[in-house]
């Protein structure tokens, strides 16, 4: 039996038209993407995916050394190793979706320019591929929780746990839709590739992943909580380990400010996509 | 909203693609700015190239200009024409890799789209793996690629290396797993361009039989771009020959070749070769061909058993010696067919011209289409070897058999006809 749908392309696009049934009958090939990115990382290496769980324990130890150790700043009470490993794994989770969604366009030219399918699937199993590393990596947190609380370290886990998938899902999409803007740009720009790196880097210093937001002074505490980043990596620090503040405003700015980012992200993306190839 | 037949399966309304001329943006947002900044302060661009042309906005290229075509379902449409005809563009923008710049496109169904061999193929995964990658990318899922993989691995003749990553997999193998996978798909619409070119001829062979009998069988649709003249004749039941972005032909696959292939000189009975458009460098040029002419005739037809009275002209640019011809015939698609040799047959004086009449005996060339070419050569000693001294393109010919035992000649039984096979 054929398939007697029937497509229309025109020279003109909405603004905001996404295909969600056509994206969902793509949901194999994302999946595929992801399996064969989680292939690509790990073949020919002596340890394979043990590398997810290796890489944060690693840079969690750097950061312990360096900023606790050796430069002194304190994390209110809570054990440092604990303290950083929970920012680290939210912000790797965050700057790689990221970097994924910003590469897009230039990381996948070669293939958009022979086929189609919809463009999005790639930033979406960006997210997937992430994911399944930042799930890995949170099982490893949870373990090292509950090692430090049976040796009476002061952790308290509380309710709050239960809105870590709503605040994983908000990382995400942050991180996509900014991807998204710049992968649409570098379209044309490439040199935003380098500076947007750095902004990446810097980002990370503005957003309480490193120290808590407590030492920050008072009358700057409301910027730095601005950046939409911050307030999710602090909630989620407090429903892990019970330690920081937990303010519902910025967090629901933070939540406002993701959506218009997601929004203008597709927006743009949808605008690009259409004729990127021939300029490219 | 274009209204689609019931058995149509694409229909395109002036479609057309354009594209800016000359450097679009610098890629850096600095030299960008820079432009930007001197032309508003009314200096020269400083990251203009020296010399380039400086291309206006508004300079643009039409690489498909106003396409109207309405294919039916269970077609094998071949697309043809010279480099920069808007082949490619056409099948890009049916797959939607980009979008037209106007007009509009209709289809029924799903398009899948082999523009290039093995697109999305990944060298660290197996063949197996690749199989369901590149179908999903395709657009098939996950069942849809089980239940078809042995077909497709039995078909790519990879069996033995299924399980192995294809990096290591030699480029025909390659090109082997990619085809299979796009000729077992589901989809409705498979388009191709130029992607069977680069497999073994049993394995190219085996590719045409199978999307033939996906057309014919299973109603598919077939579009594909070739270069190669035979492989569309093999594979097309229709063809369309594209030129500038525009449509100049669309009809039956002989007529269309003839009409991309042919052109020059067509119906001459007599030629005067005024200037060197038609003649081909040599090394040692002693004579120019000045006429040929079929002696007698107001036509090129020959039927049955006539014979040709060719008679050329030509004029001696140094002494010459036991001057040879030889007259090459190629057939439609520009593939040789035989050659006539006439050897030794004059000698003559720098400055004298001489004419010369032949008989050739056509009899046993079928039915068609003819092209050819004249060649004159000799030697300067009886040691040296043969050397071209005059290379022209040929009257063409049409030849006409009354006896009507079939069509097929030249498309597919050949365009000699051998003398009887006896019963011993």
């Amino acid at each position: 039996m054929q398939n007697e749908k029937i497509t229309y392309v025109t020279a003109k696009r909405g603004l905001f038209s996404i295909n969600f049934s056509e994206l969902w009958s793509y949901r194999d090939l994302a999946w595929l993407f992801v399996k064969r990115d989680l292939v690509n990382s790990y073949k020919q290496t002596v340890l394979g995916p043990i590398w997810i769980i290796i890489n944060p324990l690693l840079s969690t130890t750097v950061f312990t050394v360096i900023f606790g150790v050796i430069a002194g700043i304190p994390t209110d009470g809570t054990p440092q190793f604990l303290f950083y490993m929970s920012g680290n794994i939210l912000w790797s989770f965050f700057s790689n979706c990221f970097n994924r969604a910003s590469s897009t366009f230039l990381g996948n030219a070669r293939i958009f320019g022979k086929v189609y399918f919809p463009r999005l699937i790639m930033p979406i199993s960006g997210i997937m591929y992430n994911l399944v590393n930042y799930l890995l990596q949170t099982v490893v947190f949870v373990a090292m929780i509950i090692i430090y609380s049976f040796l009476g370290a002061n952790v308290h886990p509380n309710a709050i746990i239960l809105l870590t998938p709503v605040l994983v899902i908000q990382t995400a999409l942050l991180g996509t839709g900014m991807g998204l803007i710049v992968s649409s740009i570098t379209t044309k720009y490439r040199d935003l590739t380098i500076l947007v790196s750095f902004g990446v880097s810097l980002l990370m210093y503005i957003t309480p992943v490193v120290y808590p937001v407590s030492k920050v002074s008072e009358s700057y505490r409301w910027l730095l909580l601005l950046n939409p980043v911050a307030p999710i990596v602090e909630t989620y620090r407090y429903a892990f380990l019970g330690n920081g503040t937990l303010v519902w405003m910025y967090l629901g700015i933070s939540m406002a400010v993701t959506a218009v980012i997601l929004f203008l992200g597709i927006i743009v993306f949808n605008q690009v996509e259409k004729n990127f190839i021939d300029t490219v | 909203m274009i209204d689609l037949d019931k058995d149509c399966v694409i229909k395109t309304e002036d479609l057309t693609k354009e594209y800016r001329l000359g450097v679009i943006g610098s890629g850096t947002l600095r030299r960008d700015l820079q432009s930007w900044y001197a032309k508003r302060t009314g200096r020269e661009d400083p990251n203009r190239r020296i010399g380039a042309k400086n291309y206006e906005k508004g300079d643009t290229f039409l690489a498909l200009d106003g396409m109207n075509i309405e294919i039916k379902r269970g077609e094998r449409i071949g697309i043809i024409g010279a480099n920069g005809a808007g082949k490619s563009t056409f099948l890009k923008l049916l797959a939607r890799v980009t979008s037209p710049t106007a007009g509009s496109i209709a289809f029924r169904g799903r398009i899948a789209s082999m523009l290039e061999v093995g697109t999305g193929f990944h060298g660290e995964l197996t063949g197996r793996e690749n199989i369901y990658l590149n179908g999903a990318i395709l657009g098939m899922n996950r069942d849809e690629v089980s239940s078809k993989i042995d077909e497709i691995i039995s078909f790519s003749e990879c069996e033995k290396f299924i399980d192995t990553p294809v990096k290591r997999y030699s480029s025909g193998m390659f090109v082997k797993l990619a085809f299979s996978v796009a000729a077992h798909l589901d989809a409705e619409i498979l388009i191709m361009d130029e992607v069977l070119a680069v497999g073994d001829m049993k394995f190219q062979q085996k590719c045409i039989k199978k999307m033939r009998e996906l057309a014919e069988t299973e109603n598919r649709t077939v579009l594909y771009v070739s270069h190669n003249m035979n492989t569309i004749q093999d594979l097309c039941s229709r063809c369309i020959v594209l030129d500038q972005g525009k449509k100049i032909y669309d009809g039956s696959v002989d007529e269309a070749i003839r009409y991309y292939l042919g052109g020059d000189k067509d119906e001459f009975f007599s030629y005067d070769y005024n200037d060197d458009e038609f003649r081909e460098p040599v090394r040692r040029n002693d004579v120019n061909l000045i006429n040929a002419k079929y002696n007698g005739r107001t036509t090129n037809l020959f039927t049955d058993d006539e014979k040709m009275p060719l008679e050329l002209t030509w004029k001696n640019l140094a002494d010459v010696n036991n001057l040879c011809l030889r007259v090459e015939v190629y057939d439609a698609r520009r593939y040789p067919v035989t050659s006539f040799i006439i050897e030794d047959f004059y000698s003559g004086k720098k400055g004298e011209v001489n004419s010369q009449r032949f008989e050739l005996d056509i009899t046993n060339i079928t039915r068609g289409r003819y092209y050819t070419r004249y060649v004159l050569y000799n030697r300067l000693s009886d040691t040296s070897p043969y050397e071209d001294i005059d290379i022209t393109k040929g009257l063409m010919f049409r030849k006409q058999m009354n006896d009507t035992t079939s069509c097929h000649w030249q498309s597919t039984w050949g365009s000699v006809v051998l003398g009887k096979a006896e019963l011993k």
